[in-house]
Order: C-alpha cells, then structure tokens, then sequence
C-alpha cells in the first residue's frame, strides 16, 4: 500500500510541477498582487497592502461598463446559444440523407479562425458613409433604415457581439448534443410511443431527462467561457474597446496591463480576482440548480 | 380481445448494398389469437418472433398482410391506438422516473376525454403496483431495484392502461434462472387475473411450454407449428419442431425403414408399417426409451447421470447425428454403469419419422 502510494505519488511529479510552476503559483500571486496598493512593476516596490485596488476598480467607470456587457453577453448568449444548439441538433439527428454534409456545415465555425470570422462579421454589418454591408441592404429592402452595428448604438453592437458570440460557440454544442442525442436508447422513445406519448412531451420528459448532463456541461462550461470573452469583441470592434464601450472583464484586465493607459498590475489583479469570484458564484448556483434537474445515469 | 394475423409479411431491405433484394423476416403468418389466451411466441434468435411483436404493436409496418384486434383493422393504426401494452426485453424503465412516474407516464398522456383526474391517476397506478406486488416500492429509481422488481413494474406500466392486448418480448431473458421461474408464474397468473390476451416472445422453450396456452413455433421467419404445448411437444411437424422442443433435446439418428420395419444400424427397432422403403432421420425423445435386456436397439454405454428424480444414460451410436444420445429412465431402474453396451426397446409414441431431405414428419399407423 506504502509502495503503491509512492509510485503514485511519482507519476504525478511532471504534471503537479507543471501546474503549481504554471498555474498555482501565478493564481496565489494576483491574489497577492490584488492587495498590493501602488505597486510599481519597474521598481518590484509597493506602498502598502489593502483593499484600495478593489475600490479603485469597483469605482471605475470603464470596469463597471466591461461587467455590464459581460453579463448582457453572458446572459443572452449561453441560453440563445444552447437552446438553438438543442433545436439544430435535433434536426441533425431526424434526418437522415445529407446528414454528414448539415454536420459538417455545422461544424465549420469551429476550425475558423476568430480574427477572420471577425472580419466576416464586420464586412456583413459595416455601414460606412459610402457603403452598406449585407445586413444593412437587407434592412433596406424591408423598408427600414441603416443601422451601424460596428460603430453605431449600443445595442446595435452588443447584438452584433451576441449574434458573433452565438455563432461562434454553437459548432460544439451541436456536437456535443448530437452525440448526446444518439447515445439515447431507441427503446425509450418506443416504449413512449407505445403508450402514445405526444412528441413534445417526449422531447420534455424523456429527451432533456435524458441529455441533462450533456446540457449541463454546456451550460457550466457556456457561462465560463461567456464571462470570459475577449478575443470576440477585439475581433468585431478592434482593441479600443473601453472607446467603443464594448469591453469585456477579460478585457478590462488587459487593458490595465498592456493596454494605452495600462502598467497597472495591482488593478488587473484585483479585476481578474472580481471575475474569479463572479465566475464562482455563478457556477456555484449552477451546481445548486442542476442537483435537482440534472439526472445522470447510474 | 382476439387477435387476428392474416397473411402477415414483414420484409426488410437487404443490409448487405452489394446483393440487391429483400430479407423476409415475418413471412405469411396467419394465425387468429383466441381473446383472453397466453400464447407463446418461440423459436432461435432471428426467427422473426420479435418482429412479429413489433408487427402487433405496430412500431413496424407489416410489408403485406393485415392485423385485426377483435373486429377492428389495425394495421394501419399508430401504436398508441392500438390499445396494446409492451413489456421491452432490457424493460426500458425511464431511470430519471421514480416507480410511481414510471407507472403513471401512459396515463398522463391520455387527452381529451380520456383525460383523469389526479385520483383516478393514483387509484389506477396503486392498482397495477398492487397487481404486480411492487406497492412498497413506489418512491425507488429503476436502478434501486433489483432486476425481478424492475420487470414488474415494466408489467405494471403496460398493464396500468388495461391494455387490449399484452406484448412480452423476451420477459424473462435478463433474470437469473431462480427468478426467472417465479416471474414466469407471476406473468401467468397477472394474465389469469386480468384476462388479458397476451403474447410473449421467448428463445426458451421451457419458459413457452410452461406458460402458455398455446405456442407458436416459428423459423426463418415462417410459422412451423402452432398449436398448445403438449400437443406441439407429441407431435411435431417437423425436424425443427422436434429439435427445438424439450429439454434435453430429441434424439436424431440416422435410420431407414425397409420392408415396413425401421432399422437404426443394423437393429429392427420399430414396426414401420405402411411406409415406403427410404432413409430416414428418427427422433427419439429421452422419454421414449425403456431399459430391457432383450430390447432391439443396442448402445454404447458411456456414463449414468443421477438427477435426483430419474436418471439419465448417457451413451453413443453411430447412426446418431450427435455425440451423446440422452435416455432418461426411472431412478430405481437398475443399470449397471460398467456394461459396455445397453440395450433399449422404444415407445413408439415418442418415436418419430422426418423425411431425410424435407425434414417434414412422415407419420406412423398406430
């Protein structure tokens, strides 16, 4: 048993050494950088220790702009995203001829890279003072007038980074679900259909039973990646986000760091530390949720 | 509610896309299903028996051929109005659903008119726990339950409708042998109970004889012969037929009847009057041999078999299509198990003659 411990201990050197040098270590280390006030970052010197990097934080506008449109984000793409995932893949697997090709169309978005989606994106919706993008002529045909969704309203951005977002996170939950979908029993919907069970409630009683764990971890993993978007808005609206009023948290955190009014280690830690908590929070309530929906196969 | 198969044909595409044509699983089954009877559905894998099944439920569509529940036509009707309830193979029990959920899930789907209230819901639900004697058990998930239990409520879902008909495919498969001839019991007397006309589909021929009222032979696809147990078991069609039924199995030797005699080796061993000289194969069921000195046909004795009631001879011949010829004999029969060789005289009852290419029985004047 000693013996057995030992060597078990062993084999997980490599991967323990890896994550304490690569990933512990840096996460104590913003925790400990967050409660240092006017650190300077050429000097490796600091004033103080305390809570004023939160409070600077929590006070700054820009901040308290990036959490609002991640959470609008958060918010309407996870269930958008999963719900229209759950629709499509079960169109996926109710048809039969064609299904490899609407599979793999499916899946496109996935191997594409962000920054040319991005640019796909905003060719579509741009309206310049001689031109409109393909979104914008649509309008126009049906009477209405042209919007800019790049540099225009709010809410025409935050829609057009909801739609980008919605679009870029469905190829893996429609594959995920998918094989959700088939790993279901067939003789769960015959027995149902023997006693006449309408189709949806089917779908309500058996189906989403059924895939809940599946669900689950789409859901989980969708707010985590959701909260911590970035690239996404970088892609659509270039890297002055805090100017377009389009930052994201992640993005707020890189912007103290590198960004034009960056070198502010101590506020990005406190900001990543903020996000952490949210994203606990969050998750935390999820398992709570699911405990009681969620059924798995035991 | 009888039940009617006329001309039933199920044939499915063939799977291999090299070899263009069709694989008939169910080929022209007809057959009329007395109301309130137990009947047996029995033959090797891939006969065509659950098809059959799925046919009567109406999961599959029937290639040709009609399907009546008393006077109505069913064959184009969906399952759910069908009125049938199906007890699956590995029972297909919701595992997110508590028994009770379980039970009531066809209920709840009920519309219209149909629809009950949440007392009618519960007193049916109680009902068909009761019927099954899983009452206690109504809070548990499937996967609390021991595979037994899980059969039962299986029956008490299909049954919680007072279905018109009762489908069974393979019930007893998944249980231990112990459990298997309790729960073969229990679905006889629920069917006593309910009178619900009920098929059921086994491999089993020990479960289908010991059940049913009536049993069905099928192979291939085909009906060989129908009719009840014991009168199918004395008196198959059919080499299939003889095969198939009783354990241990019949006897087959390769034999010829000439000059009104039936020779096995070089022994006369039973007057054959009446039928033209040709090979034959002879059956010969354990049961029908009987221990005498001077008895016609001679056998290698290899080993004796106590079990307890009787016992068995195990013992060989050369014309025997097998390696062991079976013999069960009364236990207080005196053998000696040193002898060489044994010498039996037949029952002529529990001898039977197949054509040597048809394999169809060639009947003996009694």
């Amino acid at each position: 048993m000693e013996k057995q411990n030992f060597k078990g201990w062993l084999y997980l050197i490599p991967a323990i050494l890896f994550l304490g040098v690569f990933m512990i270590y840096p996460l104590v280390d913003v925790f400990v950088y967050s409660f240092e006030e006017g650190y300077n970052s050429a000097s490796q010197t600091y004033l103080g220790t305390g809570g004023y990097n939160y409070s600077y934080v929590l006070h700054d506008p820009y901040f308290l702009q990036a959490v609002k449109n991640t959470f609008i984000l958060v918010i309407i793409t996870v269930p958008v995203s999963t719900l229209l995932a759950l629709l499509i893949s079960m169109g996926l697997s109710s048809i039969k001829p064609l299904r490899n090709l609407f599979q793999t169309v499916y899946f496109l978005p996935y191997v594409t890279n962000t920054l040319a989606v991005g640019l796909v994106f905003m060719i579509l919706f741009k309206k310049t003072a001689y031109s409109d993008g393909l979104v914008n002529l649509l309008i126009n045909l049906f009477g209405g007038s042209s919007v800019d969704f790049i540099d225009g309203p709010y809410w025409a951005k935050m829609f057009v980074l909801c739609f980008y977002t919605v679009w870029v996170v469905l190829p893996f939950k429609i594959l995920i679900l998918t094989s959700a979908l088939a790993s279901v029993n067939q003789v769960y919907y015959n027995a149902a259909k023997v006693d006449g069970t309408s189709s949806f409630r089917i779908f309500r009683k058996i189906t989403i039973p059924m895939i809940s764990p599946m669900i689950f971890y789409l859901v989980i993993t969708g707010f985590i990646g959701a909260f911590k978007a970035y690239s996404d808005a970088v892609a659509l609206f270039g890297t002055n986000l805090n100017a377009a009023e389009m930052n994201t948290i992640v993005g707020y955190v890189y912007d103290m760091l590198y960004g034009d009014s960056g070198g502010y280690p101590s506020y990005a830690s406190a900001a990543a530390i903020l996000l952490f908590a949210i994203v606990l929070t969050i998750t935390c309530i999820n398992l709570l949720v699911s405990r009681k929906h969620v059924h798995y196969a035991d | 509610m009888k039940i009617v198969l006329d001309h039933l044909t199920k044939k499915f595409p063939s799977r291999n896309k090299k070899e263009h044509g069709e694989v008939t699983a169910v080929g022209d089954f007809c057959f009329e299903i007395p109301d309130g009877k137990l009947v047996g559905l029995l033959g090797p894998s891939g006969c065509g028996k659950s098809t059959t099944l799925n046919l009567i439920c109406g999961l599959l569509k029937p290639t040709e051929g009609k399907i009546f529940f008393g006077d109505d036509d069913v064959t184009g009707l969906p399952p759910e109005n069908r009125g049938v309830g199906l007890v699956f193979q590995n029972y297909a029990l919701y595992p997110h659903l508590t028994v009770r959920k379980n039970i009531q899930f066809p209920l709840e789907n009920l519309k219209g008119d149909a629809k009950l209230s949440k007392e009618e819901i519960d007193g049916k639900v109680y009902a068909a726990a009761k019927l099954v004697q899983i009452d206690g058990l109504m809070e548990r998930r499937p996967s609390e339950l021991s595979g037994g239990q899980q059969q039962r409520v299986a029956i008490a879902r299909a049954l919680v409708k007072m279905p018109r008909v009762l489908l069974l495919d393979e019930p007893l498969s998944n249980l231990d042998a112990r459990l298997r001839l309790q729960t073969r019991e229990e679905i006889r007397r629920i069917q006593k109970e309910t009178k619900i006309t009920t098929i059921f589909v086994t491999h089993d021929q020990d479960e289908a004889m010991s059940i049913s009222d009536l049993i069905v032979v099928m192979k291939d696809g085909y009906v060989q012969q129908i009719g009840k147990p014991q009168e199918v078991y004395d008196n198959p069609v059919n080499l299939f037929v003889a095969k198939f039924l009783g354990t241990p199995p019949i006897n087959v030797f390769d034999g010829r009847v000439k000059d009104g005699m039936l020779y096995i080796g070089e022994d006369v061993v039973l007057k054959a009057e009446g039928i033209p000289d040709q090979e034959v194969h002879a059956g010969i069921r354990p049961e029908g041999f009987v221990l005498r000195e001077d008895g016609p046909l001679h056998l290698q004795m290899s080993r004796l078999e106590v079990m307890g009631r009787d016992v068995s001879i195990v013992s060989g011949h050369p014309c025997c299509q097998s390696e062991t010829i079976r013999s069960i004999i009364p236990a207080e029969s005196n053998v000696d198990p040193a002898s060489d060789t044994i010498r039996f005289a037949l029952k002529p009852a529990k001898v039977y003659l197949f054509n040597k290419t048809t394999e169809e029985r060639i009947y003996l004047e009694r």
